[in-house]
């Protein structure tokens, strides 16, 4: 079986923090867009015909941050496999530098 | 804590002991680490000391360590971590210490030596076995040419074997007769060839065969560094005389010449005989390593220990090189400087030292007066080291002088904050720092600028650009529409920009948000100019209070040297100066904050403050408040009288007690020359020195000029910390925008990747630009406002620092 480890140990302890930073942001920015937050109104993608024409404002913005949310969340699941395979690569490090001592 | 308040008193003592005793008591010190030793032979050269031959010996025995330590790093062997607290050696010791050391590096020379002369017959060897190899194929073709010689032809025949060949023929041999082909056989370097060659065939015209091989490096050879690459090479040529003329050819390019058997036979035997030799030597190699890695490694076990001991022993010497020995030879003088709350720990230490060494006279300890200026210790913990650091990396404050070091640990962390202030930057520089301090112990510093970060960001409501709203903004969009006020549906389609105007009922709820800046203000347009004029007014208030406090340090200072002219003269008039004018401009922000004018009439407080200094009250310029023009007539009328009163009360204060007494003036005053070096004894100026007038009519001059021009240009000054928290605010918003904002408006089916992956540069350029490079920016800034604004009100710094010989601090800068 051909070697799992491909990264050295620093990389993989810059990917474990990377991933905690992603989750714990990208969660939190979910939670965040799904709670339809004013402060965040400039980074949901809408035009000037969402707004203009439509039917029952303002549900076409509403579902837009919805959207966004659920991205966060996808990119903060994402995020937690990044640190998974880190977290294995960490480990695998850490078992070769024990061998070869 | 008394001690951190202003650095500790001093006592120089005198120090008495047997010279038997001498290595231990000083030893002992060592380990204590509290006293420094006062030199008492300062005009004697290093040359001319007492111990300047054990001082030599241990400086041997270092060389010696050194070269031991780097063979075995070559040869990779784990040298063991040290143990604590080894008994320094007695100086009989020292002498089997250093014979043993001598005998290791002799050893240890001689197996090198013989390591590579036995690596240079192994590759001569190789040479000369590649070398018979090739000679078999070169004998083969020579054979052949020879055979078909006999028909003469004119053409040169081109022979491509297995090895590239040159080879010219010259049809006239066969007339010269039965030819007898001599040859020569050798190694040369490969790069070297080429022109071998060229001067052969220029000597002798194509009267020669020449055949050449590569010897195929071994990966032997290849791990004795890199030598070059080598050819084999055999030339067959007519004639003894011909012979030695490229005999003296090959000598010039330093090729190895070999003597090659003819027959095939005697090659064969040849080449085995080669083979057995080469299997001893590589056993002979062998085995030496071996033996060398032995030596080497048990050496390994105790080079720590010998190291630190050595080091030790040079410092002892060292230091009895500056004790002073009396004629009887049995008793050494000493004068230590030490803090008089330590004397019975040094004490205590002596008579210990004493019983170690068995000696029955227990040392003698006195305390003498001096009048020269003891050195400056600042008892710190590992918590303020950092601090006192930062504080003596400026100037080591002068000999008891107020130490600014315990308030650094909350202004300067603090200041950064402002600086700073982002509570999610805070929040990952908090988390690095905990990480640090678990791993190393030292670095509080980051910790607390991390620390007070997070407060300051959350109070400028800013977390990576965005404001949390977590107690409900102040600020309603809803009372603006009709019927309350003037705004319907058709407005928001046709204005680009619409300003909400608080004095409609309902917009602003009369209550401002509970902590920090409204959220509300995060997402306005002319959210600049509100922070602007915001962040400038506390920088301005923040600015002027620490260099009030300063000032007030300075007042402690004059306290504890019992200097209560200057109290009068110089600390009154510096406050007064400073408190009319900025004072008053921090209590008019004050007062403007917290009254409501109607904003087309309230006056810009730079302008009142401007027209103050200038006296110009024009009736269109509106004031703040009932009788203004009068109070700040007043206060201006107070700080100009205060100018004179500082330029020359002094002067002619000192100039009468010089004319009433006629004695030479001695004081601290006239000795707070700034950048004057370390005090001299006061003893000097008790000679008859006269006082000259201009001398401190300048001096008072300058300081005066310096303190009220400075007390505007470093208010000016602290405005940095608006524009750094400025530029951090912009630069932060900058990279969500440009970055982040890209992943999110991402709404296809891939955009979680993307926002993955935008996400990953996000974060790598927050940590690069935003967290090193604004911290390091916000860090030297702080540090810079400390060392100007802040220490220029009160702080001296032309002490010297406190020494103590510790042998905890020379090993520690060993590793």
């Amino acid at each position: 079986m051909p070697s799992l480890l491909f990264c050295g140990p620093k990389l993989a302890a810059c990917g474990i923090v990377l991933s905690i930073w992603g989750v714990i942001m990208l969660t939190m920015l979910g939670i965040f867009f799904s709670a339809k937050s004013a402060v965040l109104i400039e980074d949901v993608p809408f035009t000037e015909e969402d707004i203009r024409n439509d039917k029952n404002p303002p549900q076409t913005v509403y579902g837009l941050y919805n959207q966004v949310g659920i991205n966060c969340f996808i990119a903060a699941a994402i995020y937690v496999g990044v640190g998974a395979v880190s977290l294995c690569q960490v480990r695998l490090n850490k078992r070769q530098e024990y061998m070869v001592t | 804590m008394s001690s951190s308040f202003r650095s500790e008193e001093m006592c120089l003592a005198q120090l008495l002991f047997q010279t038997e005793s001498a290595h231990n008591c000083i030893s002992e010190l060592g380990h204590l680490g509290l006293v420094q030793f006062k030199d008492l032979n300062p005009g004697v050269t290093a040359f001319q000391r007492r111990f300047v031959k054990e001082v030599k010996k241990c400086e041997k025995m270092e060389r010696i360590l050194r070269y031991l330590e780097k063979e075995m790093v070559k040869s990779s062997i784990v040298i063991a971590p040290t143990k604590e607290k080894e008994i320094v050696p007695c100086p009989r010791d020292v002498l089997e210490l250093e014979s043993t050391f001598e005998k290791l590096e002799q050893d240890l020379r001689e197996i090198n030596r013989n390591h590579v002369a036995l690596r240079q017959n192994l590759s001569e060897l190789m040479d000369i076995d590649s070398l018979l190899r090739m000679a078999e194929d070169f004998f083969e073709e020579a054979e052949s040419l020879m055979s078909c010689s006999e028909p003469p032809s004119e053409d040169s025949m081109c022979m491509t074997v297995s090895s590239r060949i040159t080879s010219r023929r010259n049809s006239s041999s066969s007339i010269i007769g039965p030819p007898y082909l001599g040859f020569i056989a050798g190694v040369i370097k490969q790069e070297r060839f080429p022109a071998f060659e060229k001067v052969l065939w220029r000597l002798f015209h194509g009267n020669f065969v020449l055949r050449h091989a590569e010897i195929q490096a071994t990966e032997e050879l290849q791990t004795d560094r890199g030598l070059a690459k080598k050819d084999v090479f055999i030339i067959f040529v007519q004639g003894d005389h011909v012979r030695e003329k490229v005999r003296k050819v090959c000598d010039g390019f330093h090729a190895s010449l070999y003597s090659c058997p003819k027959t095939l036979h005697e090659r064969k035997e040849m080449s085995n005989n080669i083979m057995t030799r080469m299997e001893d030597l590589r056993l002979i190699l062998r085995r030496t390593e071996e033996y060398r890695a032995g030596v080497l490694m048990k050496a390994a076990d105790h080079v720590h220990e010998w190291s630190s001991k050595v080091k030790k022993m040079k410092a002892i010497y060292y230091t009895l090189n500056l004790c002073n020995i009396d004629i009887t030879q049995k008793l050494i003088v000493a004068e230590i400087w030490c803090s008089v709350s330590d004397l019975t720990l040094v004490h205590n230490a002596l008579i210990k030292g004493s019983e170690q060494s068995g000696s029955s006279v227990t040392p003698v300890l006195n305390r003498i007066q001096t009048q020269q200026t003891p050195p400056t210790f600042n008892r710190t913990n590992s918590f303020t080291e950092g601090f006192q650091a930062i504080i003596d990396t400026y100037g080591v404050g002068t000999y008891q002088e107020i130490n600014p070091a315990p308030y650094t640990t909350v202004t300067f962390p603090f200041l950064f904050a402002v600086m700073f202030g982002d509570c999610g930057h805070g929040l990952v520089m908090t988390l690095f720092a905990v990480w640090i301090v678990t791993q190393a112990e030292r670095r509080y510093i980051i910790l607390l600028m991390g620390m007070f970060s997070v407060y300051t960001g959350l109070i400028y409501n800013d977390c990576f650009s965005k404001s949390f709203n977590v107690f409900g903004s102040s600020w309603r969009v809803q009372p603006t529409f009709h019927p309350h006020g003037p705004w319907h549906n058709d407005t928001l389609h046709d204005c680009e920009h619409l300003q909400l105007d608080p004095v409609i009922p309902g917009v602003y709820s009369g209550v401002p948000y509970v902590f920090g800046i409204d959220p509300v203000w995060n997402i306005a347009s002319n959210k600049l100019s509100f922070l602007n004029s915001f962040k400038m007014k506390m920088s301005v208030i923040l600015g002027v209070s620490h260099m009030l406090f300063g000032v007030t340090l300075s007042l402690f200072n004059y306290a504890y040297f019992r200097n209560f002219q200057d109290v009068l003269i110089e600390f009154i008039p510096r406050m007064i100066f400073l408190l009319s004018l900025f004072g008053y401009l921090v209590l008019l922000i004050l007062y403007k904050w917290c009254i409501t004018v109607p904003s087309d009439v309230a006056p810009s407080i730079l302008l009142l403050f401007i027209n103050m200094m200038l006296f110009d009250y024009q009736s269109q310029h509106h004031l703040l408040y009932e009788g203004q023009k009068a109070v700040q007539i007043c206060l201006v009328v107070t700080a100009v009288l205060m100018v004179p009163v500082m330029l020359m009360v002094k002067s002619f204060l000192v100039y009468r007690t010089y004319m009433k007494s006629r004695q030479p003036v001695f004081g601290n005053s006239l000795n707070d020359q700034h950048g004057a070096d370390t005090r001299s004894s006061f003893s000097q100026h008790q000679s008859n020195e006269t006082v000259s007038m201009s001398d401190i009519f300048v001096y008072q001059a300058i300081h005066t000029i310096e303190f009220c021009l400075g007390c505007i240009s470093n208010t000016a000054s602290y405005l940095r910390l608006w524009a750094l928290s400025l530029a951090h605010a912009e630069l932060s918003e900058v990279l969500w925008r440009m970055v982040l904002q890209v992943g999110l408006s991402f709404s296809s089916g891939m955009g979680s990747l993307m926002l993955a992956l935008i996400f990953a540069a996000f974060a790598v350029l927050t940590v690069t630009v935003l967290l090193v490079m604004e911290g390091l920016s916000a860090f030297l800034h702080a540090l810079r406002l400390h060392w100007v604004e802040f220490q220029n009100k009160f702080y001296e710094g032309s002490g010297y620092k406190f020494t103590p010989l510790s042998f905890d601090s020379l090993l520690k800068t060993q590793q």
